[in-house]
């Protein structure tokens, strides 16, 4: 298998701040790639700098054989980008946003209705696509940009929190839509996401990023195996005097905090448990709940940064977001 | 090949955008009407003197004509700018930048057809001003389409310029009366910037201001033999083309930053 996507030590700093810092990912071809990470771990400054709309502040990347530094038109051609906020003209119709964006990309003339017609079909937006898109829903629009990037045939597909603000049946159908596109296209998908569920569902390789760095990288399959064994959350008021108690209890192999739980991660759920919620009654713990459960890609992210994904407060998002803002214009 | 196509699709976009904006239309024959009827009635006939100023002949409202001509293309322009500004808002913009084509090719579409939009407005107030009894054939309003196309050119691509720069509406809305307001009054749309009672620092002032030499190329040919033009006309149409050259270099580059 050949790379499509090779960062090289790609590092972009806004002032101080430093949003990526040093990364180094390979993309194969064909497959789906993940990007997890918390709101402003820089996922979507990666993304800005390999579709060539951000400037790299030091390294480089190839995206398609092509370096993002010197061939900026020759990346943008090969690929598609549906960006994280919506980026259509809502004064004009569905399909008419489509036809200039194949003209943007030089689709040819005779190939754009039915190209246009096809990626419709795909998105089952045959209907409305004479519609202004002011009518559309949000997850409508959604489904548009995605029909949108693909109207020029990438060879890769860039999706940066495709389903994020989407109610939970919108954002099944947008998974459909993604895992569809891979068995029908020769396409490498690259998409960023904070939903574990999402990385989990459709991606090949996961690659997990924490303040501009990749913590770990793998498949889903295989992060959540190197927890290797079950996961014990149990919900009190007394976390700090619970994960206290059980330090020195066997067979535990790691205790984190998260908001009112302690998260145990265990070799043999069902054996320990009595045992911890036993030496939880002995140490006056109040246990409120108890849950067993098999580890999840959120308990890997834990697992390697010590936090919850979703601990982030939504500060954090407004300001990365108003540097990108300012970053791309 | 594709660039040609990528800035036609641009330019059709600025268009159909406008068409489809019937406030925007509409609400584009109140302003001019309103400074022709009563600004240009309310004056030439309420101060006698002024029509020492005039050339011999000439109704002040014939005299402001080409002059509000002028400025409905300089304040046409500047709001056009607030098309970037939109477009960085509401996310669009990114969808041109990350696009396989030029950078030259996404300023002139847009510069396009926003000064196509401009010209529309124009048009309607050469419709008005014969509406108001202000005379000139077919040939003249032929002379009067390119002169106006040279001067939007200059100014759409100023407003861009400035809203590429810009963070949000409102400190647009704020710089643009900046810009709009002096280069109105210092045209000579309103009253002349030539003869011995204009103060000097206004008459040089007006030197600097290209709208000068569009408002007064645009009155050269709407009075015909009545006009007593500042300069040669192919001299006003030199000045502008350059400033249209210049401001065209500036935009693109302005247009070309990535952080």
């Amino acid at each position: 298998m050949s790379k499509t996507i090779e960062t090289f030590d790609l590092t972009k700093k806004f002032g101080d701040l430093v949003a990526v810092d040093r990364l180094n990912i390979s993309v194969e071809q064909g497959e789906v790639f993940a990007l997890l990470g918390p709101n402003g771990a820089g996922k979507t400054t990666t993304i800005s700098m390999l579709c060539t709309i951000l400037k790299v502040t030091s390294g480089t990347a190839k995206v398609n054989g092509f370096d993002i530094v010197k061939n900026a038109t020759q990346v943008r051609k090969s690929i598609g980008i549906v960006f994280q906020d919506p980026s259509i003209d809502d004064r004009l119709t569905g399909r008419e946003n489509l036809y200039m964006h194949a003209n943007l990309y030089g689709v040819p003339t005779s190939e754009q209705k039915p190209r246009i017609e096809k990626v419709l079909k795909l998105v089952e937006l045959e209907d409305r696509a004479d519609d202004i898109l002011r009518t559309y829903s949000g997850g409508m629009r959604r489904r548009l940009e995605i029909a949108r990037g693909l109207i020029h045939y990438p060879k890769i597909l860039f999706l940066d929190e495709p389903t994020i603000g989407l109610d939970p049946q919108t954002r099944e159908h947008i998974w459909a839509y993604i895992q569809e596109l891979k068995k029908s296209h020769d396409i490498t998908i690259v998409l960023t996401t904070h939903y574990m569920e999402e990385a989990d569902k459709l991606s090949d390789r996961v690659a997990i990023i924490d303040y501009g760095k990749i913590v770990v990288s793998d498949t889903p399959a295989q992060l959540k195996q190197t927890l290797e064994g079950d996961l014990i959350t149990i919900k009190t008021k007394d976390t700090e005097k619970l994960s206290a108690a059980i330090a020195n209890m066997m067979g535990i192999r790691g205790t984190h905090i998260v908001n009112d739980n302690v998260e145990i991660t265990v070799r043999e759920g069902k054996m320990l448990l009595p045992r911890i919620v036993d030496l939880a009654a002995k140490n006056n713990v109040d246990v409120e709940s108890v849950s067993i459960r098999e580890p999840s890609l959120e308990d890997v992210f834990i697992h390697y940064t010590g936090r919850a994904i979703r601990a982030e407060g939504s500060s954090e998002l407004r300001g990365m977001s108003a540097i990108r803002r300012r970053a791309i214009r | 090949m594709t660039e040609i196509r990528g800035l036609y699709t641009l330019w059709l976009r600025e268009v159909k955008r406008y068409l489809r904006d019937r406030v925007r239309i509409v609400s584009s024959f109140v302003q001019p009407l309103l400074w022709l009827l009563i600004f240009g009635s309310g004056i030439g006939s309420g101060l006698s003197a002024l029509h020492n100023f005039l050339p011999p002949g000439v109704e002040y409202q014939q005299y402001i004509f080409p002059g509000i001509v002028g400025q409905t293309l300089l304040f046409t322009s500047m709001f056009m700018g607030i098309s970037v500004i939109w477009d960085r808002e509401f996310g669009f913009l990114k969808e041109i930048m990350v696009a396989p084509i030029s950078r030259i090719s996404i300023f002139l579409g847009k510069m396009l057809g926003d000064c196509t939009d401009a010209l529309i407005q124009g048009v309607i107030v050469l419709i008005l001003g014969l509406l108001l009894g202000i005379r000139f054939d077919v040939f003249v309003f032929l002379e009067i389409l390119p002169i106006m196309v040279l001067i939007t050119f200059g100014l759409v691509s100023v407003g861009l310029i400035i809203a590429s720069f810009m963070e949000n509406l409102e400190s647009y809305g704020v710089i643009q009366s900046f810009v709009n307001l002096p280069l109105f009054f210092l045209s000579g749309a309103l009253f002349p910037v030539r003869g011995s009672t204009v103060p000097n620092w206004l008459q040089a002032a007006s030197n600097f201001n290209p709208l000068t030499y569009g408002v007064d190329a645009l009155r050269t040919v709407i009075l015909g033999s009545a006009a007593q033009p500042l300069y040669p006309l192919y001299y006003e149409l030199l000045v502008v083309f350059g400033f249209d050259i210049a401001m065209i270099v500036i935009g693109t580059l302005a247009f070309n930053r990535r952080k």
